[in-house]
């Protein structure tokens, strides 16, 4: 059995975390579960604890990158071979957790859960510029990376003690920059990339967290650093 | 303008986001600091490039001295900036400063077990 850690970064879920990992221990129950609750106002952090997981407190919001960047280093401090990033909102099945892991299984670093890949779905609705903004991230990362995938901004995803280590102090903390720009770092750095077809449910509570004008900013914002870090080859450490 | 002064303008705006976009490579420039940056030598460059639109938009403003507004606009971007910066930094601040209480209080509890 693989020492396997599931992630989970949190921003104010109190009510959807108890359902999340009352899921995750009748699932997974050999899987050790950390909340990084990344500055939450409300009692997420206790909810996590009476949950029985391990927490991890930012004393002020920094962000899903910063939360993961966190989660990495007590990964690496604690041996795990395996982690898995799960989102709070309940979006993420919990059945699946196996079929996203069994590639790390077979020398994979990071493996991708794609809503649109082969044997994916989604259940609930996209807003426009969110679609024409993956499909240009989509592009986009083809052309850097020059692999295809299909769900470059999904956060459902496996991780493996190698690239666990070399994201614990490189892992890129602005917003979008967590899932797009690891992916291209991660491929820049050599690390195999695949992709999984996962089904994912509505959220479980709240609202996306971004729309409309903001979304765009970041969009375009992604777009410049992805571009003016092309080909740049960062240093793969062990 | 002289064909010269628009050469040096442009290659001085090609230089500038060249060595704005190096640093976000080297990641000693988080990304929403290299878009403010981008934006204003954007805009300085259409102005280089267009040479009549700062003499149409001052001709509509009623304004007698051209560059004028140039200068203003510029006066105002970088008032701007400073504002956002002291806005950042007392945040930062704040921050350091609630890291330091985290820090003490932790410390407390440690020497509270260890007795």
């Amino acid at each position: 059995m693989h020492k396997t850690l599931v992630v989970i970064p949190a921003y104010n879920e109190e009510e959807s975390l108890p359902g999340v990992l009352k899921e995750l221990h009748e699932q997974v129950p050999g899987f050790d579960v950390l909340v990084v609750s990344d500055g939450s106002d409300d009692a997420t952090a206790d909810v996590a604890r009476a949950g029985s997981a391990r927490v991890l407190e930012l004393p002020y919001n920094l962000g899903v990158g910063a939360a993961l960047r966190v989660a990495f280093r007590y990964a690496a401090a604690g041996g795990y071979e395996r982690v898995v990033q799960v989102d709070a909102d309940g979006q993420h099945d919990p059945l699946v957790l196996e079929m996203l892991l069994a590639p790390i299984d077979d020398g994979a670093d990071l493996v991708i859960g794609s809503r649109f890949a082969a044997g994916g779905a989604v259940t609930y609705e996209v807003s426009a510029t969110r679609r024409r903004g993956m499909a240009l991230l989509r592009r986009l990362v083809r052309m850097l990376t020059g692999q295809r995938f299909t769900d470059t901004t999904s956060g459902f995803r496996a991780f493996s003690q190698p690239i666990v280590t070399f994201f614990a102090t490189s892992y890129p903390s602005e917003y979008m920059g967590d899932t797009v720009e690891a992916l291209v770092e991660a491929c820049n750095a050599g690390f195999t990339v695949t992709e999984v077809g996962v089904n994912m449910r509505g959220r479980g509570g709240g609202a996306p967290t971004t729309r409309g004008f903001r979304l765009f900013y970041y969009y375009v914002r992604l777009v410049v650093v992805l571009v003016a870090s092309a080909g740049r080859t960062p240093r793969r450490q062990g | 303008m002289s064909w010269q002064a628009h050469l040096v303008l442009v290659v001085g705006a090609v230089l500038t986001t060249l060595f704005v976009l190096r640093l976000v490579r080297r990641r000693e420039l988080r990304g929403k600091y290299s878009l403010l940056w981008l934006g204003a030598v954007g805009g300085f460059l259409v102005l280089a490039i267009v040479p009549g639109l700062l003499n149409w938009v001052a001709d509509r403003l009623g304004v007698g001295y051209a560059p004028a507004i140039l200068f203003c606009l510029a006066f105002v971007f970088l008032l701007l900036v400073v504002v956002h910066l002291s806005w950042e930094l007392t945040r930062l601040e704040d921050r350091t400063r609630r890291l330091a209480e985290d820090l003490a209080l932790l410390q407390s509890e440690l020497d509270d077990e260890s007795v």
